[in-house]
């Protein structure tokens, strides 16, 4: 997996600058479609550390974006987001940590298995007992915006823009936090490991420590994208922890493409606006973004994020594999 | 003292003993070479050693240490590098990388984990004097997936060479290398056993009895025979069971 370089990063950053401004000339409904589609960037970025970096593909990722939304519901009502959110993340990573130790021990098909029946279990404890509110989901009351002990009061109108704009910068953050990661010796191993494993553990690495760590972060970021997911909705409910938002996200990383970075990021945005555009012409809305996917991602074998790489292919073999390996 | 034994080491898969009571004692300072027929069990013996199979039954000593219950990967941080008799690399690395993750192995504890890695700059000279030991220098950036059979046996060494083991197990590590670098890796296999406990498994007679201090024979899983290349040349148990056709 490759980290864009500094063009990349430069289209990433016009995006964002592009998304920042949308409060100025974009209808409320428009805000939050907006938040929608930062948000399953978020989660779907959260799924590439496991899946584009680590190689781990799982089925139950969605069980801790959940958990993250759901914070805030178990949490008392008027906390700052400067607690919610990092408790988000803390109990969305210890349920990683339990859920990883266990899993972690099978690979491949096995692994996928067992993340899906572990996610379903914790799908079905909010779904079926009253901690989580019940199976029809209930609303929550936001968390208070407070910086440097300042209450931001966020009147009714102004709140998608407030939501878009947070949404943006925690992705932002995210996004960063995670190319950083991969540039150090952990990011490096990870990579190794998703290559061959087997070698990597004959050369002396833990490997299953190694990607515990991975499932734990990729777990914790889930977290923070589903109390962001919370927090834009202001409701939560158990189809949140369901397999088949663990599917969308492998979905969108697989549209985006699982060899770069910001792929997922590409391919919630192209996901959400797909579903969109689908409502909007038809009532079969999933088959057909089923079948644009399809094609896309059989038009596409590297995704949208490696749509300029067949030129380049020619004079240099592999640039995915060159600039993955590159100090 | 022994860098690496190994007492009554046994294997067992179902029906077949592919190691049966196999006790060997590497030093460093001596190439103890490996040979036997095909099936003879000597991958699996390295593979035991290696803690990449466990035995059914046996001891393993590093130095003092008993390792037998550890996994592969600590009995690598504690020193024994290894290469594989198939081509076993990140294969969409580039050469470089995967020498350096060789290399970096054991300069991967918890707190180091979040260290930038292009200020690693230790594992990265380990990389390129190990590539440059097998003659890979000029491949470096290549990926790996891109070499050819015999480049990759010289990755796999120069792989084993830059996680700086004192024993080194070698599968095979010059088959289908042609005859010049054939002749440079068993002038560096020498050279390593200075300085190495080494284990080499090798086919060609010619290259074994050349550069292997002691040998040990196998057949069905069982040692054969044990001794100097000149004992083993003379011994009729082994002419008749190995050599028979061209020795
Ligand atoms: N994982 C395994 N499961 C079952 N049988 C195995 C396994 N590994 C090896 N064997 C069997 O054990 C025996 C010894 O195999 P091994 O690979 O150790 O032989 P070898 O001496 O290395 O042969 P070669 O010279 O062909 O490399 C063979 O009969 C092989 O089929
Ligand atoms: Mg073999």
């Amino acid at each position: 997996m490759v980290v864009a370089g500094r063009a990349g990063h430069a289209l990433l950053a016009l995006a964002a600058a592009g998304i920042a401004t949308m409060p100025l000339w974009a209808s409320h409904y428009h805000l939050q479609l907006a938040s929608t589609a930062l948000v399953a960037a978020m989660f779907a970025l959260s799924l590439q550390l496991l899946v584009g970096a680590g190689g781990m593909v799982s089925l139950g990722h969605a069980a801790f974006f959940g958990i993250g939304a759901y914070a805030i519901h178990l949490l008392p009502p008027g906390l700052s987001v400067l607690a919610t959110l990092p408790a988000a993340a803390a109990l969305a990573g210890l349920a990683a940590a339990v859920v990883g130790a266990l899993s972690l021990r099978t690979r491949g098909f096995f692994f996928l298995m067992t993340t899906l029946a572990f996610g379903q279990m914790l799908f079905f404890v909010f779904h079926d007992t009253p901690l989580g509110g019940g199976k029809d989901g209930v609303f929550v009351t936001r968390p208070a915006l407070e910086l440097f002990g300042l209450v931001l009061e966020v009147p009714r109108r102004s709140r998608p823009a407030v939501m878009l704009w947070l949404n943006l910068g925690l992705l932002v953050l995210m996004y960063a936090g995670l190319a950083l990661l991969m540039r150090t010796l952990f990011g490096r191993a990870l990579l190794g490991i998703r290559a061959n494993e087997d070698r990597m553990r004959a050369l002396g690495y833990n490997t299953r420590r190694v990607k515990l760590a991975a499932f734990v972060a990729a777990g914790m970021l889930a977290g923070v994208a589903g109390h962001m997911q919370a927090m834009t909705e202001a409701f939560v409910n158990p189809e949140l922890l369901g397999w088949h938002r663990s599917a969308e996200g492998l979905l969108m990383i697989l549209l985006g493409g699982l060899g770069a970075l910001h792929g997922p990021i590409l391919g919630a945005f192209a996901f959400i606006g797909l579903a969109e555009a689908g409502t909007l012409i038809t009532e079969r809305q999933r088959l057909v973004v089923g079948l644009v996917i399809l094609a896309a991602v059989l038009a596409l074998p590297g995704g949208l994020a490696g749509l300029r790489l067949p030129r380049r292919e020619r004079r240099q073999p592999a640039p995915a594999a060159v600039e993955a390996a590159r100090p | 003292m022994s860098a690496l034994a190994a007492e009554g080491l046994t294997r067992r898969f179902g029906g077949l003993t592919a190691v049966d009571d196999v006790s060997i004692t590497l030093a460093i300072g001596e190439l103890h070479a490996v040979i036997g027929p095909n099936g003879a069990g000597k991958s699996t013996l390295v593979n035991l050693l290696a803690g990449e199979l466990r035995p059914s039954a046996g001891r393993i000593w590093l130095g003092r240490e008993e390792v037998t219950a550890w996994p592969s990967w600590r009995r690598a941080l504690a020193g024994i590098g290894r290469s594989f008799q198939r081509s076993n690399v990140m294969r969409g690395m580039t050469v470089l990388e995967n020498v350096r993750l060789a290399a970096q192995a054991g300069e991967f504890p918890l707190r180091r984990w979040l260290r930038p890695a292009a200020r690693e700059h230790g594992p990265l000279r380990a990389a390129r004097g190990a590539l440059t030991r097998v003659g890979l220098r000029e491949a470096e950036e290549r990926v790996a997936g891109t070499l050819s059979h015999g480049e990759l046996r010289l990755l796999e060494i120069a792989m084993a060479l830059a996680m700086r083991p004192t024993v080194l197990l070698l599968d095979e590590p010059l088959a289908g290398l042609g005859p010049e670098e054939g002749e440079r890796v068993a002038a560096l296999l020498r050279q390593l056993a200075r300085d190495h406990a080494l284990l080499l498994i090798e086919h060609d007679m010619d290259v074994v009895f050349a550069v292997a201090d002691r040998l040990t024979v196998m057949v069905e899983g069982r040692v054969l025979e044990r001794g100097t290349p000149a004992e083993i040349r003379a011994s009729p148990a082994v002419r008749e069971a190995y050599l028979g056709q061209g020795a």
